[in-house]
């Protein structure tokens, strides 16, 4: 057997890839669910009404899908770029907590700056702790994927100290939990009777702002070409650390913001809980997308909903929600082969 | 003569492309039969299908009337056939006898007969003259040696049909005349040859019968014996191809000057050892050189890549203290990368964005760091044209572009901002004959226009026929220069092999080419 | 309390030792799959499948050795998932190794749930006891650590000696390391150069997995969620540590576990007054950063580590 690149893989084919992972990760998943003993049918239907089946149902996947958009962001700009950020979670926290520090009273802004200022703050944040894994890859070639996963650990537990320590808020009766965001840096929720706020909005516009970028700057240019071919874009002129550095900057930034976006937008405090690993899942969701902007809102919607609906699923039937996380997990690695058939065939010798 | 091996109606295609074309061939024991073709004919490809890399389309092989199951090296080890490849198939970090003895004995056996496996070698190395320190790490070998070890790979799993692919590509000239002798001695041992070559002068000098192969078919076959070189250069490329020549020119301003210049490797190898030369406009200066001999980081000095740890760079009268890629371009160096495939193009992105790469931060390309897509593509489009670039448009893939034409594309890049000086790094490595006509012209073009041209290069005779003026590197070190027209390639291949021709035999691997 | 004095009792000791184990496990587990060109990063779910899977053949009645043995099986599977992605269809190493971790471990929760769905606190087993060996038990100070641990470690210890004989010393071992070094070496010599990948992943996983194994079946006596913790990771660091070599893993491992077990016992002395305990929880993981960063400029990487063999790819 011998794959073979094709010179010209059919358009449909390449658009049809993630959706035919999706169903054979479906079809795998099948199984586990015949196995707990339920109907599969009516798992997967009690599934999908759990996640788009009605008004509330929407609003929460869209509210799930807010920071799942911004970390998918975060991997796919890195990714483009073969830096394998893995940090996202601790980015993530490293954003929610520079919106903490400024955002509990440290600064006493109207609304309209205070918003931006946290935001800003957040996403300095998550850059900085990605451009360290980085330089050290520049200089040490020490790779990123080890440096940033283990970071995420540190920064787990640098929050845990700060919420039962300098952080704590005294008035939470003993729970570790940061003091509450003011009522300016809170953002306006976007729809009534939900949980669902401007953050999907500034979520949105962050695909935008990467789609652009990555389509018609010199930037963008700079990150593909780094990621496809470094030692080409070096001799051609790109400076491929500066390159590095830059995408780090972008990629924590947006993983920073999803944190902020989890304090200011949802919860209105810091806690340990913040984030049920989005940004693990953000890899999930820029691998589906294929590492295009837009296509990361898309999957961002589709992987929040299977999450929220195997909640609602998990409470009707006897199957554990961590389907929900099988679920992401086979349809990336069904994405993978899928991209790969689109791109070589398989050739007998 | 009974027929040792017979290879019946090979075809095999790749995606559109025929590379074997329905291919016969049979060898007789002790023949050295040439297979002689352009780079791109198919040669190498048909001695893959042989050895079991690839499987054919259609067609089979037969060693000594047994039919060779197909795609399987295993088999065609054991059945007496042995390859040495072009890019030798050699761990650098291991031993020489772990190299050799990978394979001969079952993985599954618990313990390795390693005291066996030396005497073993060492009786071959020294019954065909091929001495090599088994316990030495390839790494550490030169590029002569790491071939003796290629052969005796084959020699020890008892081959008995040899498949040379390009062997004297990378050898001096005095190595290829050692390379001869043992090839011969192991004609007398009764073993068959089949001597891959695209050189008319060596396969007459060694070979039996030639079979020429023309993009993947058979298209003549004789005797070397009274063989007219014009025929088979002609069948081999198809038509009469003449390379085109430099006329004499009066050199002008130095446009390159290092002085004193050294630097570390940053892979560990070889580095540079205060080199000192010259390039002025008009003028082409050949390098030669056995490869891993300092050309990487001379190329990588002169490309932005690196910077001198001792000694200075200069470019059109100013010196570079930090030099970059973007420094150079902009100061009008035009460079051709060795690899084409690794540094000069990014095969996934298209050939308008390959083609506006180095200019990508100026106007017109772009402004306030936003791409004028429009611009991008019409200058591609002029440059295409210009270049005759065949490819079906400034959107395609770069990477399914022939090699002659991502050459080509790069020689856009590079020449069509009228550089003063081009680093021309084996500029026509892998090229088909009217490819590489191209290339030379090219360059002898920007030469007339006024630049000087820097040629790095391992084929003695691209060397000769373009360079004004030659110097050898070996070991990091660069020769005094010589006038291209006085020198002859058996003193430059002494001189590639470290020694000076004023002082003798210097360096520590100049017992690897007497031998 | 002195540093020193806490280095002499013999607590220290055995604690380095079975901190060390899961450790040592992983580090060679991940060491064989590098050392023939792939970088398997599924070993943080592999090792929390092996630690689910092991723990749930004994709670189904399975014995211990039984329950090694089944997860060194599916550790196996999964490294036959790998390299199906890895080696034969030449995919992303990187990204593939966070999909299998992705899969394997939720994976693991979820089949864990779904035999134990109404498990509130953790049920336990009965775990591998220490066994003491006769005669050098009786050693002082090192006795009753090193002589006085569960057969897991001593397993462990054995590995390290095996997998530096087979891969030094055996014919396979060789092919494994230059499949690392070169893979068109080994394909011309007539070896099949994605079988042996295949092979060195999946013995590296099966390790990986009973590493996981030792966590609930002799360190704890049950499957907690998030158990492994960044073990995976820290012996992907190791490796880089231990310059690809079995031994310098097990130095590297009991380094790190040295540390490990030294800063609890400084923890508990100072009483978590000085330091808050976090800053010790995060002593692993930025050990394993410096270590990393401190080995980089030495490290000799398996030349075609990360690169993809694809038989018949045109030169």
């Amino acid at each position: 057997m011998r794959l073979e690149l094709r010179e010209s893989p059919p358009i449909w084919l390449a658009g049809m890839a993630p959706i035919l992972a999706v169903g054979a990760a479906l079809v795998l998943c099948a199984g586990l669910i015949a196995w707990t003993g339920e109907s599969v049918l009516e798992a997967y239907a009690l599934l999908v009404k759990g996640a788009v089946g009605s008004r509330f149902a929407l609003a929460e996947t869209l509210t799930r899908a807010t920071p799942l958009i911004l970390t998918g962001l975060a991997a796919a700009v890195a990714f483009r770029a073969k830096l394998w950020n893995i940090g996202g979670e601790g980015q993530l926290y490293m954003g929610a907590l520079a919106a903490t520090w400024l955002g509990t009273g440290a600064l006493d802004l109207p609304a309209f700056l205070l918003i931006p200022v946290l935001l800003i703050a957040g996403a300095l944040a998550g850059g900085a702790v990605l451009v360290v894994p980085a330089l050290i890859k520049n200089k040490l070639r020490v790779d990123e994927v080890v440096t940033t996963l283990l970071l995420n650990f540190i920064i787990l537990l640098f929050v845990n100290y700060l919420l039962e320590g300098p952080l704590k808020d005294p008035m939470s009766l003993g729970w570790p939990q940061a003091a509450p965001i003011i009522d300016e840096g809170l953002l306006p929720k976007i729809l009534e009777k939900s949980r669902l706020h401007l953050g999907l909005i500034i979520a949105l516009l962050a695909a935008l702002a990467i789609w652009l970028v990555m389509r018609f700057t010199v930037w963008g240019f700079e990150i593909k070409a780094v990621g496809l071919n470094a030692r080409g874009a070096a001799f051609s002129g790109i400076n491929v650390n500066g390159t590095i550095i830059r995408t780090a900057l972008i990629s924590g930034g947006l993983a920073g913001i999803a944190g902020v976006g989890e304090v200011i937008g949802l919860k209105g405090y810091l806690t340990l809980d913040l984030s049920p690993g989005f940004g693990y899942t953000g890899i999930a969701v820029a691998m589906l997308a294929q590492l295009h902007p837009i296509g990361v809102v898309v999957s961002a919607f589709f992987l929040a909903g299977i999450y929220v609906g195997a909640d609602s699923m998990g409470r009707a039937v006897n199957i554990p929600t961590y389907l929900a996380d099988v679920l992401v997990a086979s349809s990336v690695l069904c994405v993978l082969v899928s991209v790969m058939l689109v791109r070589f065939r398989i050739r007998r010798g | 003569m009974s027929a040792v091996l017979r290879l019946e109606n090979i075809t095999k295609r790749f995606g559109s492309l025929v590379a074997n074309d329905s291919v016969s061939l049979s060898l007789a024991r002790g023949e050295v039969l040439a297979l002689l073709g352009e780079n791109g004919a198919g040669k190498t490809t048909l001695m893959n299908i042989l050895f079991g890399h690839y499987v054919a389309d259609e067609g089979h092989v037969e060693v000594e009337g047994e039919a060779l199951p197909p795609g399987a090296p295993h088999a065609a080890i054991a059945a007496g056939i042995g390859m040495v490849h072009q890019h030798f198939t050699l761990a650098d970090n291991l031993t020489v006898l772990d190299n050799v003895v990978l394979g001969t004995e079952s993985l599954w056996r618990p313990w390795q007969s390693r005291a066996a496996a030396r005497s073993r070698l060492d009786a071959m190395s020294s019954e065909y003259g091929l001495t090599v320190d088994p316990d030495a790490r390839v790494g550490d070998l030169s590029v002569g040696e790491r071939q003796r070890v290629e052969i005796l790979k084959a020699l020890y799993r008892d081959a008995r049909i040899l498949i040379m692919d390009e062997p004297t590509a990378v050898l001096t000239p005095q190595e290829t005349e050692g390379l001869f002798d043992t090839l011969r001695r192991l004609v007398e041992r009764g073993l068959s040859i089949i001597f891959i070559s695209h050189k008319l002068n060596e396969i007459l000098a060694i070979c039996d019968r030639v079979m020429v192969l023309r993009r993947g078919k058979i298209v003549h076959e004789m005797p070397t014996e009274g063989a007219d070189r014009h025929i088979l250069a002609e069948a081999m490329v198809g038509h009469a191809v003449t390379r085109p020549k430099a006329d004499p020119m009066a050199p002008g301003d130095a446009v390159l000057s290092i002085r004193d210049v050294s630097l570390r490797s940053a892979t560990g190898g070889v580095g540079l050892n205060a080199v000192n030369l010259q390039v002025r406009a008009h003028e082409v200066l050949g390098i030669a050189g056995v490869s891993g001999n300092g050309q990487v980081q001379l190329a990588e000095l002169i490309s932005g890549l690196s910077r001198p740890d001792e000694g200075s760079l200069t470019l059109f009268g100013e010196t570079l203290t930090h030099p970059t890629p973007a420094k150079v371009v902009k100061l009008g160096v035009g460079r051709i990368p060795e690899d084409r495939h690794a540094e000069g193009v990014i095969g996934e992105m298209s050939i308008w964005e390959n083609m506006i790469s180095e200019d990508l931060r100026a106007s017109p390309i772009s402004r306030h760091g936003l791409i004028d897509h429009s611009a991008a593509k019409a200058r591609t489009e002029a440059q295409i044209e210009r270049f005759d670039v065949r490819c079906p448009g400034p959107d395609a893939e770069t990477r399914l572009l022939s090699g002659g034409n991502m050459q080509k594309l790069i020689l856009a890049r590079a020449l069509s901002r009228e550089p003063g000086l081009v680093l021309a790094n084996q500029p026509a490595r892998g090229l088909d004959e009217g490819a590489i006509a191209y290339v030379h012209g090219q360059l002898l073009a920007a030469r007339e226009r006024g630049a000087g041209v820097l040629l790095i290069t391992e084929d003695l005779e691209e060397l000769l026929a373009l360079s004004d003026r030659v110097a050898v590197i070996y070991h990091g070190r660069v020769s005094a220069t010589m006038d291209a027209k006085t020198v002859s390639p058996r003193e430059l291949g002494l001189m590639m092999a470290g020694h000076n021709p004023q002082t003798g035999p210097q360096g520590p691997d100049n017992a690897g080419a007497a031998a | 309390m002195d540093i020193l004095e806490i280095l002499l009792t013999t607590g220290f000791w055995a604690a380095t030792l079975r901190i060390a184990t899961p450790l040592i496990f992983g580090t060679l587990g991940e060491l064989i799959c590098e050392r023939a060109g792939v970088l398997n990063l599924g070993i943080e779910g592999i090792m929390t499948m092996g630690a689910m899977a092991g723990w749930m053949w004994v709670y189904q009645g399975g014995d211990l050795w039984g329950g090694v043995a089944f997860a060194a099986f599916i550790g196996m599977m999964f490294g036959l998932l790998h390299s199906g992605f890895t080696v034969y269809l030449g995919l992303s190493q990187h990204v593939t190794g966070i999909g299998i971790t992705l899969l394997a471990s939720s994976l693991s929760y979820f089949v864990f749930r779904m035999l134990l769905p109404d498990a509130t606190t953790p049920p336990k087993i009965e775990p591998f006891q220490p066994y003491a060996i006769p005669l050098l038990s009786d050693l002082p100070v090192i006795g009753p650590s090193v002589f006085t641990q569960t057969p897991m470690t001593y397993l462990a210890l054995i590995c390290v000696a095996v997998i530096w004989y087979g891969l030094n010393r055996t014919p396979v071992g060789l092919a494994v390391r230059m499949a690392g070094e070169n893979p068109l070496a080994v394909e011309a010599q007539g070896i099949d150069v994605l079988a042996v990948r295949t092979g060195a992943v999946m013995v590296g996983s099966a390790l990986m997995s009973v590493g996981g194994a030792f966590l609930t079946m002799s360190a704890f006596d049950a499957f907690y969620f998030g158990m492994v913790n960044g073990r995976g990771w820290i012996c992907v660091a190791l490796v880089i540590f231990a310059s690809w070599r079995p031994g310098k893993a097990l130095l590297g491992a009991l380094l790190f576990a040295g540390i490990d077990a030294l800063q609890v016992r400084v923890q508990q002395v100072s009483g978590g007054a000085a330091i808050p305990y976090q800053f010790f929880l995060m002593a692993p993981y930025v050990l394993s950063i410096l270590a990393m960063v401190v080995m980089a400029r030495r490290a000799a990487y398996p030349k075609a580590l990360l690169a993809p063999f694809r038989r018949g790819d045109r030169a």
